[in-house]
């Protein structure tokens, strides 16, 4: 069923929102890109010459091959974490019905629904007073708050999906609790896993708050290092910020894509099959 | 089969107990809830604690503190003037768009990619962006400029609309995404079935749909608020921080690392919980006077 582009008022209104939203995206994400690429941009349209020099300068200045490296350390380590914690939970809400459910699904929420900062300067205190913050350890600790939750609750309606009868029949044919997870469940699961363990990834990368709370000098992630030399700048050229926040930019891009082949983000709430003709 | 029989004396209570659904496999929640527990709840609890241990002032005294100055009192006010609009545009913006672009049509894919962009550039790249392309000399002034609109560059950066922008960008696409899966879960053979019975897309709108996404509206809201009222970067980077933007999340943080008053910051932070979870149950109250039901999907 495709739609004929007609000319009513409202249609004009909401292309027009839409379009309005693009243009300020495009202009946001074009300018830092100029910027990253221009040698002076003062008060022209575009910059007067073009260089590359602003990467090679980001890349030393900021060390960000260390950078990056404890990035994906960090982020690895929380999916790898939150998704082994996370998927047997889902499992169990999923499929069983005990009392105290409920309860365990809202407490399960709640770090979702609370600001990172109001559990995370708590948090950083308790992680301050045992050492761990400052480490890696913390930052992923501090992490896996939001990510295990995610986890559950990406996990929890995927698994709702799969046949219980296909674990009974196997139960049937006498296979053990752990033989159903490893032989039956986990092929199955595989795409809900890569999806929600993508969608942790990103979030990861992305988090500002908690990792910014609990970060070290040797376990700053890119977006953290990134708001410290923004807030600092002045010293620096503005252009090896912008050349840092393009880096950063196409990194989460990468990601993006990747996810998007696992995931459409139209069905991350309700699984429903596309409107059938 | 041997493994299903089972002698009966020794497995009676467990026989009843897994009647009720209690039975070993429920050790499977422990680990998750033993991370919540240390992680999130215990801190929150040692964070409470702290509140009300101050270094002076008797129990209360870090909340007085905070309640009677001023400048940080206001900082409450301050963050929902931010994230309420924020939260309510992104929202009533989203519910035509969305109404509009459900169901299949070419490009759909391409949209909701190009949607999803600003969900991951972070508000830190965002802001960055923001400065350049909003500032006096950015390509939007400049654009105004030119076509003879204004008279001098508008001021869109290191006040209000600079951070009021930056929740626009991260949160409306996000919003969007929300309401239009919501939509698509909502069964289309209802509202063709008013439109048989003669109903107008007013009243389908109006009757049918919007009774039928209360939920996921509210569910939306909530999300995108709490998205826009823990703003922290882009306040500190396109706002005023000292001024006109200086949100709560900002007070907390100097409270904990710059004045190292730790009692005051989960004070701080305590009170945001608050302040977050009563906007979260009023609007859930709100909706809870509409239609409750099945929606078809998963709201």
């Amino acid at each position: 069923m495709r739609r004929r582009i007609v000319a009513t008022p409202g249609a004009w209104l909401v292309w027009g929102a839409v379009g309005f939203f693009f243009v300020l995206l495009a202009g946001v994400i074009g300018s830092v890109l100029v910027s990253s690429f221009g040698r002076r941009w003062f008060d022209t349209w575009l910059p007067q010459s073009w260089t590359t020099q602003w990467y090679g300068q980001a890349w030393h200045e900021f060390t960000l091959l260390d950078v990056l490296i404890v990035t994906v350390e960090i982020s690895v380590l929380v999916v790898a974490i939150s998704v082994l914690v996370g998927v047997p939970a889902s499992y169990v809400l999923a499929r069983k019905n005990f009392p105290g459910r409920r309860l365990l699904y809202l407490l399960f929420l709640l770090p979702i629904l609370m600001p990172p900062i109001t559990y995370g300067i708590p948090l950083a205190t308790v992680l301050y007073k045992y050492g761990l913050a400052g480490h890696m350890a913390g930052v992923v600790l501090a992490n896996l708050v939001p990510s295990i939750p995610f986890v559950i609750l990406t996990m929890t309606p995927f698994i709702e999906q799969v046949d219980p009868a296909i674990e009974r029949a196997a139960r049937m044919c006498g296979a053990r609790t752990g033989q159903v997870f490893a032989r039956i469940l986990a092929p199955l699961l595989v795409p809900g896993i890569l999806a929600a363990s993508i969608l942790v990834l990103v979030r990861t990368v992305g988090m500002f708050e908690l990792t910014f709370l609990t970060a070290g000098p040797d376990s700053q992630t890119l977006v953290v290092a990134l708001y410290y030399t923004m807030s600092a700048a002045g010293i620096r050229a503005q252009q090896s910020v912008d050349a840092m926040a393009v880096i950063y930019t196409s990194m989460m891009l990468v990601l993006l894509v990747v996810a998007l082949r696992f995931v459409n983000p139209t069905q991350l709430v309700a699984r429903v099959k596309e409107d059938v003709e | 089969m041997t493994a299903t029989t089972r002698t009966a004396p020794r497995t009676a209570l467990r026989h009843r107990l897994a009647e009720r659904g209690i039975d070993r496999q429920l050790l499977l929640l422990v680990p998750a809830l033993l991370a919540v527990l240390i992680l999130f709840i215990y801190p929150f609890a040692y964070g409470m604690g702290l509140s009300f241990q101050p270094a002076e002032g008797g129990v209360l005294g870090a909340y007085r503190n905070f309640f009677g100055d001023a400048y940080q009192r206001d900082t409450i006010g301050t963050t929902l003037q931010l994230a309420l609009p924020a939260a309510f545009l992104n929202v009533a913006a989203s519910v035509p768009i969305a109404y509009r672009m459900r169901g299949r049509f070419r490009g759909k894919r391409l949209l909701t990619t190009l949607l999803v962009v600003p969900i991951t550039l972070g508000t830190v790249l965002t802001a960055e962006g923001l400065l350049n392309f909003l500032g006096p000399t950015g390509w939007f002034n400049r654009t105004l400029l030119e076509a003879g609109l204004v008279d001098g560059p508008l001021r869109l950066t290191n006040n209000y609309w600079g951070v009021f922008f930056s929740l626009v960008i991260t949160g409306f696409p996000f919003a969007f995404l929300l309401i239009l899966s919501y939509l698509s879960g909502i069964d289309p053979t209802l509202e063709r079935a008013a439109a048989t019975l003669g109903a107008g897309w007013w009243p389908r709108f109006h009757r049918i749909t919007l009774p039928l996404l209360a939920p996921g509206l509210a569910t939306t809201f909530c999300l995108t608020f709490v998205l826009a009222f823990s703003v922290f970067p882009s306040a500190v980077l396109v706002g005023d921080p000292a001024g006109t933007t200086r949100v709560i999340s900002i007070a907390a943080y100097h409270a904990a690392y710059e004045a190292y008053d730790y009692s005051l910051a989960s004070a701080i932070a305590v009170v945001m919980g608050v302040v977050e979870l009563a906007v979260v149950a009023a609007v859930l109250g709100v909706r809870s006077l509409f239609y409750t039901g099945s929606t078809g999907g998963k709201g």
